[in-house]
């Protein structure tokens, strides 16, 4: 301890021998208590073209997993998330919220259906305690599979043809959010036909042993189909794109809100189409039935920041424009008349759309889309008000995503 | 000898606090303390040569922010390190560990159970936010809620205000830690035992009760209250011991043309026809002045210091049930190097720099307690170490180390008294305790000193060597301290005042009961001349 007392260290993935040989610029970050990259290269505008051109490979191994069996295993997860699972078939998966009693947002994730009897839930926070809170009364065995299941995201138009290749299987009758179960490398391979990038793509749910068998098979495979190792900056433009709302940036789930107002409702947050009051009882179903109806709350919207004038300003001044190529996560105030009538969460540059976007929570009456908002931003060194149209979200949204 | 505004009897933290506030306000301030140093229970002392001791308080987390800017304690020479850890080391051989880093912290508790893990940020979200509903009250003078006076009203209108503005969910569970124990209030949110041991001790620092009894839930928001301020957000540790951070609050005092006189002990409160007029030292020296402020605790003041002729039979009664009892000692250690922590891993050597508290469940907490309670000491105490000279090596000479160790408990009403073989005789308890967890500090020590609580008393005038002045315990808080007829800095003797740790909002180092009683004593000179 004499010298340098000792290091502190994060987890890491079950890539990180392979991701770490990427790494270019030392652009490291932390997810869920794991070191990820957030881009390989210097800057991370080829990653994003392989998103949307090609296929990008990105390491979601810090999302938890969780298998949940037993004979009330449907009932348990229906209680538990808003979407109605009753429809839900064996090899099915359904994203959406859960929320606390009170209606707000607790989480979103995905359920995957394996068997009549056995789910995958995924999460961006740790939800074990919540899943065993929430088992009260039900015949169900609950296991933590986040550390033994290493995932991969593979996303983009060459993505299919590259699994196809990899597998000799033909992939077309795989529907968006669908699952097979695949080998890749002789290892077995859970496949879902889900992403974040609002793109074709899949995610691979992999054992954590066989984890670089399979990174290497994908990425020797992948060189024809325009590969990339791609970090989360490059996700979270295409993200943003797609209209993806994300845990922490664009809402605070309510574990975590200091006071009941930080906390939101999924009807705030663009997921109510995710609600399904209809069904039987539910976690937080009183407050959601009275929330539903609400009109003096927030509502997840699109922005499109008048970008011309935003580069006009600076060039007035003999200045390059700035925009932003990372996504930038700063809460930032919305104006109608120089009130304030919301406040923006994350924005980037769309290199797709060629438009300056973000993501927004604005007052229900201001959310139809056309509303003309302002939004300050800094131009060299003073702070200006631009014009921020609100718009329906996602922003982009290819036919391949779904075809 | 006249002409002085105030006497402010004891150089404590607060006695110091108190009287630079009075001389900033332009006030002739006198103060004089009984020992050859200045600080009180707030100080650092080289009783091994060569080795800064922390005999007393060691480490600083609710000083007042307010105390620090308005004072310029910075310019007088105040720096703050801040604790970046806590090691618990366990009988199993492992450890539990409290890092500075969220992600770090979290994957240690879930090591050891997962849904703590989970639920911990919201446990740490949820005091937080209860301690900053009650936080505003320790800046206040307590009003007297049986009180017509229209400031009592509207300082208890200002609480109730307060208390609607919380959730709910927040105001039972406040309702839940003032009336539960700090035992039962953490068994309801979490289940690993080495989680809830070391959060245990924060409801039980300083006070004479175990984890498992009543009261103690108060103390643990009590605690939480240094962690909100923005300022330190932890526990932390002043360049130089406590005993620096009272040299810049005298440096600070003198600047303002505070007199100080060491040596110069009070032996009693001058009153005429009930009003306090001076003091009379025990050299025979006579001091005069318009006000005069006790920094001594409420039993010194009111059963030494003051003719018991001047004072009413419920009140001395009132003053005689203020409990003080206690269950605290400190130690310290001169090392001939550092001493080895069997559980700390490779790689983890940084915990040696933080906290190391020997409390591995609620359990063993309770059972050094009940050794205790009947007059006794615990046969495995539980301790709160520190090794200082790892983050100012100025405390020790090169290569060398100091190890303070808070330990409870060992009673002040021993039975048969204290004496020197008792003393050693628990010394070796603790040692013993500690060698279990690190088997080569017998090896180290060049020098072992401990103040039990009958030490405490004998030396810095600590009645039962009660550490906070008075047991921080519900029934004698805010307008209940130190008695409920007087808990405005006021005593029954016109113009004689109270300023320490025995009044609101009680002991640590805090400075606030020398700054709220100097603004209730300005106000007062105020209204005299008005
Ligand atoms: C062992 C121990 C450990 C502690 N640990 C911590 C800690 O880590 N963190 C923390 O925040 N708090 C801690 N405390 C508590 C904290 O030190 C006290 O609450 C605080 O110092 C009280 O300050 P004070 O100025 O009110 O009173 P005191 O420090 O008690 O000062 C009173 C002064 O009055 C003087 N005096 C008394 N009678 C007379 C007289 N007749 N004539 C002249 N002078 C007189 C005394 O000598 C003394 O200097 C600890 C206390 C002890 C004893």
């Amino acid at each position: 301890m004499r010298d340098g007392m000792g290091m502190l260290s994060l987890k890491v993935t079950p890539f990180h021998p392979r991701t770490s040989e990427l790494m270019q610029g030392n652009a490291w970050r932390r997810w869920a208590g794991f070191t990820v990259a957030s881009c390989y290269e210097m800057a991370p505008d080829r990653e994003y073209l392989a998103i949307r051109n090609a296929c990008a490979l990105i390491d979601v191994s810090p999302l938890f997993k969780y298998r949940v069996s037993g004979k009330d295993s449907l009932a348990f997860l229906n209680r538990l998330v808003t979407r109605d699972l009753s429809k839900l078939s064996v090899g099915q998966v359904a994203y959406g919220p859960w929320c606390d009693s009170r209606g707000k947002v607790v989480d979103d994730g995905t359920v995957m259906r394996l068997d009549d009897h056995e789910f995958r839930l995924t999460s961006a926070e740790s939800s074990w305690r919540w899943l065993g809170d929430n088992a009260h009364g039900f015949d169900v065995f609950i296991a933590d599979e986040s550390d033994e299941t290493a995932a991969l995201s593979l996303q983009g138009p060459t993505s299919r043809a590259l699994l196809e290749k990899l597998t000799g299987v033909r992939l077309s009758d795989v529907k968006y959010h669908w699952m097979r179960s695949i080998e890749i490398a002789q290892r077995p391979v859970l496949l879902t036909r889900t992403g974040y990038t609002g793109d074709l793509g899949y995610e691979l749910w992999i054992r954590a042993e066989h984890a670089l068998d399979v990174w290497d098979a994908v990425v020797s495979e992948g060189a024809s189909f325009g590969l990339m190792p791609c970090g989360i900056w490059a996700m979270d433009v295409a993200r943003i794109e797609a209209g993806l709302v994300m845990l922490d940036v664009d809402y605070t789930p309510s574990p975590k809100a200091f006071t009941a107002n930080q906390a939101s409702s999924p009807f705030e947050l663009g997921l109510g189409w995710a609600v399904h009051l209809h069904k039987g009882d539910m976690v937080g179903k009183k407050a959601l039935m009275q929330d539903r109806l609400k009109t003096d709350g927030l509502k997840l919207t699109g922005l499109e920041i008048d970008h011309a004038a935003f580069m006009s300003a600076h060039e007035e001044l003999g200045l390059l424009t700035p925009l932003p190529f990372i996504p930038w996560r700063v809460v930032t105030p919305l104006f109608l008349d120089r009130e304030q009538v919301g406040y923006a969460t994350s924005g980037t540059w769309s290199p797709t759309l060629k438009k300056y976007i973000a993501l927004a929570q604005v007052a229900a009456r201001v959310a139809r889309a056309g509303n003309k908002l302002t939004i300050d931003l800094m131009v060299d060194r003073e702070r200006r008000p631009f014009a921020a149209v609100t718009t329906t979200l996602p922003f982009f949204n290819p036919e391949r995503k779904r075809a | 000898m006249s002409g002085y505004d105030a006497i402010v009897i004891g150089a404590g933290h607060n006695g110091l606090v108190h009287a630079a506030y009075l001389a900033r306000a332009g006030k002739k301030v006198l103060v004089l303390e009984r020992r050859p140093v200045v600080g009180g229970a707030t100080i650092t002392e080289e009783i091994f040569p060569g080795f800064k001791f922390l005999t007393g308080s060691y480490l600083i987390s609710l000083l007042r922010p307010e105390v620090i800017r308005e004072l310029s304690l910075a310019k007088h020479g105040l720096e703050l390190m801040p604790l970046e850890s806590t090691l618990v080391p366990l009988q199993s051989g492992d450890y539990f560990a409290d890092w500075p880093d969220h992600d770090m912290t979290r994957e240690e508790i879930a090591r050891h159970n997962r849904r703590d893990a989970d639920i911990y940020p919201e446990y740490a979200a949820t005091m937080k936010r209860i301690a900053l509903w009650v936080k505003p009250l320790l800046d206040i003078a307590p009003p007297n809620p049986a009180s017509n006076d229209p400031r009592d009203k509207m300082a208890m209108a200002m609480i109730a205000e307060r208390l609607r503005a919380m959730s709910k969910s927040d105001f039972d569970l406040l309702c839940r830690l003032l009336t539960t124990s700090a035992a039962d209030f953490l068994d309801e949110w979490f289940e690993g035992e080495a989680l809830k041991g070391t959060k245990c001790t924060s409801g039980i620092i300083g006070t004479f009760l175990g984890p498992r009894s009543a009261g103690t839930g108060y103390v643990l928001l009590h605690h939480y209250l240094g962690e909100i301020d923005g300022v330190f957000r932890a526990w932390a540790f002043p360049r130089g011991g406590t005993g620096a951070f009272a040299q810049a609050v005298y440096s600070a005092a003198r600047s303002f043309g505070v007199e100080v006189r060491t040596n110069a002990a009070v032996k009693q409160v001058i009153i005429k026809d009930g009003v306090a007029k001076g003091v009379a030292l025990e050299n025979g020296d006579e001091f005069y002045a318009r006000r005069i402020i006790s920094n001594a605790d409420a039993k010194v003041t009111f059963l030494n210091l003051v003719d018991k002729k001047e004072l009413s039979p419920d009140f001395v009664n009132d003053i005689r049930r203020f409990r003080t009892t206690s269950a605290a000692c400190k130690v310290n250690l001169a090392l001939d190097g550092l001493p080895t922590f069997t559980s700390i891993p490779k790689g983890k050597e940084a915990l040696y720099r933080g906290s190391i508290e020997i409390a591995p469940s609620i359990d063993y907490v309770e059972k050094a307690y009940d050794d205790a309670k009947y007059g006794g000491w615990s046969t495995r105490p539980f301790m709160d170490a520190l090794i200082p000279s790892l983050l100012d090596p100025g405390m020790a000479p090169p290569g060398k180390h100091v190890m303070s160790l808070f330990v409870q408990y060992a009673s002040s009403e021993l039975e048969g008294g204290w004496n020197a073989e008792k003393r050693a005789t628990f010394l070796d308890i603790v040692i013993d305790t500690l060698s279990q967890y690190s088997p080569d500090i017998k090896s180290k020590i060049l020098f072992k000193h401990i103040n039990t609580p009958d030490e405490l008393e004998r030396q810095f005038a600590l009645s039962s060597g009660n550490i906070f002045q008075g047991e921080l315990a519900l029934h004698q808080l805010f307008f209940l301290k130190p008695v409920p007829t007087f808990a405005h800095y006021k005593s029954p003797i016109k113009h004689l005042w109270m300023c320490g740790a025995s009044t609101h909002p009680g002991g640590c180092i805090t400075g606030a009961p020398g700054r709220n009683a100097a603004m209730s004593l300005l106000r007062d000179f105020q209204e005299e001349s008005a």
